[in-house]
């Protein structure tokens, strides 16, 4: 009686939960595609990584009441989402179920190849014809075997932020554009007792970033190319960067206790060093403007004597030394998202768009027609090293995807740590691709 | 001795008599629908909490080891069936052997540690004073905190020249400053003084609800007998303390292997991906999710809890039997 009565729980309780499980499948009914533009009315869902109350954040929505302003059956739901949850955990389990967001962030490489061999994204080539021409070769990364998958609303390279007042006083004449005269400047900023460079190591990628741009400078453009489109990475250059960034690494160019020191947004991080006038240089991207901005005590003194330049030139080596290192935020629509999603997309990497949006300083606008929009001397250099940048390379990390690009990381911040090789590096990039 | 061990003992004098003797003088039908009545209750009352654990704990555990044998990342469904290869791959990777070093220190460190701390502050508070209530509340006042307020409070206090440098600068011990959350050789043993820290009043919360179980007239007729206070502890509190002890010890073991968010918070990201801070859990997270190899991190996951629940299993086994007898064993009579 009593071993009846059991079975017939267990199978009770398993009809229970398969017809759960049946009415959590069901209900799921795309609209046809067909439909004219903005004869019916569709809802948008935007996913955006503005996540940070502030300019951006207000310029989005903006951007988002206007569009529903021009086309009244169109409305646009937003949600803000920090970016590492958006890209690492939200997006990716959005994805594999049937209601995506419409539009969503994406940032191109290695990341974008997987989602469009997985068949998520739409192919937009045909439809932003004109805006792929506006933007030039920086849309190129959100394209994939030729097509186009994503367009950027930011783009900027990387380059080395520094303090003018503080190369004075240690007698530096102008910027380094060779790293033997980087060098040289670590050497006078330390005689004057000054920390040369700020690195947040604590955070991985801001130390990376160094091993990126030996990467840069030891490999040929179509040696990275060809490692971001097929993951091979047996060109010697890649050792090479490791024993370059150790050698750097030799000469103390950085803070103590880099190691634990986070990149961004704190006082006691590597940009809190260089706005609060306790380091000379930062490594960091066209972002940092803001960063540092939020993080300075004397926004005004900050503003006298920040300074930018491009990351200098290695002598004698295979890379091009008018090659960049950048990136930057696009959006992508969902495969079976309303056609109206496209037009949206269009309407914000329009000139008048990304000239509010550089006017908002959160960030370089791709567009040509919207350099009107960026005021600030430094970033101005930069927008101009970037267009007149002869290739830009995204970060490795991005590029490779985030299974290469974690793994590269971690084996460079080994190096760092004093426990790496150059050679690990490249094994363990390897050994990730396989994963 | 034994008289007091039954009131202890959860199944030694509250339990009913077995159902099956009272229906001996009934007729066959009448207990027949009794018994029937009895399983329609069994079912009513436990079936929605049945599926909420299948639902929510045994569908999400069988899709776990399901996505283990994949080499996945996350992007369109699984389909490159690995077999057990993550697993290999797991314990071949340096990282994760560091990450349940890790996790070894700790479920050690936190039983040899917050043990003796909990039971000598336990006895202190077990005692009359002025102010009592007040300790007990602040002893407890770390458990209560929210982990992540824990772990970015110490992050400050413990950061390059925070109030721990400037403090042991001011005492003259200057020498001894590390770079508390930085140096790989040093960092396992401050998040194990956080841990410790947080999660001591806990131990001593529960040592104290053990102690007020213990009667006053067995410390009394002891008292009277002439024991000292030692030999009081030592002959009759600590033994009656004893299930309360294993219980904890239990609780802080399972606890100690699934650490997550003190470490994460606390600690350095790379410092933990070299290894020096990481553990099983915050492993799984690196792996699972900043790596995007969900296969792997499925498979990371699946061993956390294989090395949790046989601890557990072991645990109960050896160290728990008598305190639970009846309760989950077989009764013994």
């Amino acid at each position: 009686m009593a071993m009846k009565g059991r079975a017939g729980t267990v199978l009770a309780l398993l009809t229970t939960s398969a017809l759960l499980a049946a009415g959590c499948g069901g209900g799921e009914s795309e609209e046809p595609a067909e439909e004219e533009l903005y004869k019916n009315p569709v809802t948008l869902t935007w996913w955006h990584n503005a996540s940070q109350d502030g300019p951006g954040k207000t310029y989005w929505e903006k951007v988002a009441k206007d569009f529903s302003a021009l086309h009244p059956t169109v409305t646009i739901e937003i949600e803000a989402i920090e970016t590492n949850q958006l890209q690492r955990t939200r997006l990716p389990a959005a994805l594999l179920t049937a209601d995506p967001p419409d539009i969503f962030n994406a940032w191109g490489g290695g990341e974008m190849r997987e989602q469009v061999e997985a068949d998520y994204l739409k192919d937009i080539t045909d439809e932003a014809k004109a805006e792929i021409e506006n933007i030039g070769s920086a849309a190129e990364i959100w394209a994939v075997d030729g097509k186009q998958y994503g367009l950027p609303y930011r783009m900027g390279i990387e380059g080395i932020w520094y303090n003018k007042d503080m190369f004075q006083r240690a007698g530096i004449s102008a910027p380094p554009t060779t790293f033997d005269e980087l060098n040289d400047a670590v050497t006078k900023l330390k005689a004057i007792n000054v920390v040369p460079i700020a690195l947040g190591a604590g955070d991985k990628w801001p130390a990376a970033h160094w091993w990126y741009n030996f990467a840069m400078r030891a490999c040929s453009v179509d040696t990275l190319k060809k490692a971001s489109n097929e993951a091979v990475f047996d060109d010697p250059c890649f050792v090479k960067a490791g024993a370059d960034l150790k050698t750097f690494i030799g000469t103390n160019p950085f803070q103590p206790n880099f190691i634990a020191t986070p990149g961004q947004n704190d006082p006691t991080s590597a940009n809190g060093l260089l706005a609060n006038g306790k380091a000379a240089m930062e490594l960091m991207g066209d972002w940092n403007k803001g960063t540092l901005e939020t993080v300075a005590e004397d926004k005004a003194a900050l503003a006298k004597f920040l300074g930018w330049f491009p990351v200098p030139a290695i002598t004698g080596s295979a890379g091009d030394p008018k090659a960049a290192l950048g990136g930057g935020d696009g959006f992508s629509c969902a495969k079976n998202a309303p056609a109206e999603c496209v037009e949206f997309l269009k309407y914000i990497v329009s000139p008048e768009v990304q000239k509010g949006y550089a006017e908002t300083g959160v960030g370089l606008p791709v567009a040509k027609g919207a350099e009107g929009g960026v005021a600030d001397p430094a970033l101005k250099s930069i927008l101009e090293a970037t267009t007149s940048a002869t290739y830009v390379q995204l970060w490795l990390d991005t590029a490779f995807g985030s299974t290469v690009g974690n793994a590269m990381n971690d084996a460079i911040v080994a190096i760092f740590a004093g426990s790496g090789t150059p050679e690990k590096v490249v094994e363990a990039m390897k050994a990730a691709a396989r994963k | 001795m034994t008289s007091t061990n039954s009131t202890l003992n959860p199944a030694g004098g509250a339990s009913a008599p077995p159902a099956g003797l009272r229906p001996a003088r009934r007729r066959p039908s009448s207990r027949g629908a009794e018994n029937r009545r009895k399983w329609y209750e069994i079912i009513g009352l436990t079936t929605p909490a049945v599926i909420v654990y299948v639902m929510f704990v045994l569908v999400p555990m069988g899709f776990a080891v399901y996505y283990s044998l994949f080499r996945w990342r996350g992007v369109g469904p699984p389909t490159d069936f690995v077999g057990f290869d993550n697993y290999v791959l797991a314990f071949e990777d340096p990282i994760f052997l560091d990450a349940l070093r890790n996790n070894a220190i700790i479920v050690v460190g936190s039983l040899l540690i917050q043990g003796p701390i909990a039971l000598g502050v336990a006895l202190l508070l077990n005692r009359r004073f002025r102010g009592r209530t007040v300790f007990r509340l602040l002893v407890f006042v770390p458990y209560v905190l929210a982990e992540v307020t824990v772990g970015i409070m110490w992050k400050l206090i413990l950061t390059d020249g925070g109030t721990v440098d400037a403090l042991m600068r001011s005492l003259g011990l200057g020498g001894l400053v590390q770079a508390w959350l930085a140096d790989l050789d040093v960092v396992i043993w401050t998040l194990l003084f956080v841990l410790t820290w947080k999660y001591v009043g806990f131990a001593i919360i529960l040592l104290l609800a053990g102690l007020s179980n213990v009667p006053h007239e067995l410390t009394e007729a002891a008292a009277i007998d002439g024991a000292s206070w030692w030999q009081v502890q030592r002959h009759i509190t600590l033994p009656l303390l004893g299930p309360t002890i294993r219980i904890w010890m239990f609780l802080s073991m399972i606890g100690s292997l699934q650490v997550f968010d003190v470490i994460w918070v606390t600690s350095v990201s790379s410092v933990r991906s070299l290894g020096a801070s990481a553990t099983m859990a915050t492993y799984m997270v690196d792996n699972g999710f900043f790596a995007r190899l969900w296969g792997y991190g499925n498979a990371v996951a699946v061993i956390l809890f294989v090395i949790s629940f046989v601890a557990a299993l072991l645990f109960q086994r050896f160290l728990l039997r008598r305190d639970i007898q009846g309760a989950i064993t077989r009764r013994v009579n």
